[in-house]
């Protein structure tokens, strides 16, 4: 009928137009459904491992769909293939997508060649959670570790990601990195392309 | 000191801190996969996605009243106003519209044309029971439990059944006077 309803039903979901990515949703309501995300899965598990790597399951299906919504949407459809263009992707755009800014810093780890580190003052999923004395090193930046993850393997960089706490003089809490080692093949195949 | 206006809606959604709401939208979308993965049956899902709602609505009636600065609601009517015009918008963004009141003023259906939670979502044939944003009706009785109101909320229409718009049903069960909770004689 025509004139009914303001919204054009589209049969299939892929036709509905993508969006530009500007719409919002207040921090407390990401808080409140981050604290379900995490306290749903401390009733399913029995020990911090298994909590952290349900988190990045979860923040690895995120990241693999937001690698497809940027680069579509973003990049005109253009594949980095380059270790150092993924690595800034990650950190500028991505980061400003999801939490508006871009990652406080960058760098290649020092001992092993395989290493690179994200670094934040404070995670946006973290501000509102406190980690009690008895579930030590667990850190809920799993779930971005597990979003970083999931944009590096589906672009073809498979790597190992971790969240980690890192005390810093002079400041109360923590900074959080995030700890990126790439596979033997992603370094093999960057040494190959010279 | 007269009591602060109540805020507006777009007021309060304006000097909130905000996030992409693609990520709001990704991670529901993680929860809700989650779900699937561990409790398989549909039926399962909805209640435990209407539990969990129930959870947030019970801590977001808090900061609600703390940024709306709304005084005590006169009747239903005014409670549903506020939460689709004010409640929606300053958690949500979106603004959601009240309408099917019935006779006695207890029953409504909040309509919501825009929802932030179900960007990308196409629901498969295998999951054709499940009510996507049940969140939702968990969080809205949640939150209206904890100002003394019983209420039962219902899916009239899902877009993602094929309807054309999000309606739920927010009936009034009944007002929960206010208990004091010690004894005075202790």
């Amino acid at each position: 009928m025509i004139g009914t309803g303001k919204i054009k039903q589209y049969a299939n979901v892929l036709d509905k137009p993508l969006g530009k990515g500007k719409q919002e949703v207040s921090l407390s309501a990401f808080a409140f459904l981050f604290s379900e995300l995490v306290q749903y899965n401390q009733t399913q598990v029995d020990n911090i491992s298994e909590l952290e790597t349900r988190l990045e399951d979860a923040g690895y299906a995120v990241g693999a769909r937001v690698l497809e919504l940027l680069c579509h949407r973003d990049k005109g459809n253009r594949r980095e293939t380059r270790l150092l263009g993924i690595l800034s992707f990650v950190h500028s755009t991505v980061w400003k997508v999801l939490f508006g800014k871009v990652a406080d810093s960058l760098e290649k780890g020092t001992e092993h060649e395989d290493e690179y580190m994200i670094s934040e003052k404070e995670l946006l999923v973290n501000r509102f959670i406190s980690i009690p004395k008895d579930m030590g090193t667990f850190h809920c930046g799993a779930f971005v570790a597990g979003i970083v993850k999931g944009v590096l393997e589906n672009a073809g960089f498979p790597a190992v990601v971790t969240a980690h706490f890192v005390p810093v003089e002079g400041q109360q809490r923590p900074r959080t990195t995030i700890l990126i080692k790439f596979a033997e093949k992603v370094l093999r195949r960057e040494a190959r392309l010279g | 000191m007269p009591p602060a206006a109540p805020r507006s809606g777009d007021a309060i959604f304006a000097s909130v801190e905000r996030v992409n709401a693609e990520l709001f939208t990704l991670t529901y979308g993680a929860i809700v996969r989650q779900l699937l993965t561990d409790l398989e049956e549909v039926e399962e899902v909805n209640k435990q996605l209407d539990q969990m709602g129930y959870n947030i609505g019970i801590r977001l009636i808090d900061e609600f009243l703390a940024k709306s600065n709304v005084s005590r609601c006169v009747d239903f009517k005014e409670t549903a106003e506020m939460i689709a015009k004010v409640g929606f918008k300053m958690f949500l963004g979106v603004t959601a519209s009240v309408m099917n009141w019935d006779a006695d003023g207890t029953c409504c259906s909040i309509v919501l044309e825009d929802n932030p939670l179900v960007d990308f979502v196409e629901l498969p044939d295998t999951c054709q029971g499940l009510y996507y944003c049940n969140i939702l009706s968990g969080v809205i009785r949640g939150a209206l439990e904890m100002v003394a109101m019983k209420t039962e909320v219902t899916w009239i229409r899902d877009m993602l059944r094929g309807d054309d718009a999000y309606e739920l049903q927010v009936k009034l069960l009944k007002q929960v006077p206010e208990e004091y909770p010690y004894k005075d004689d202790e």
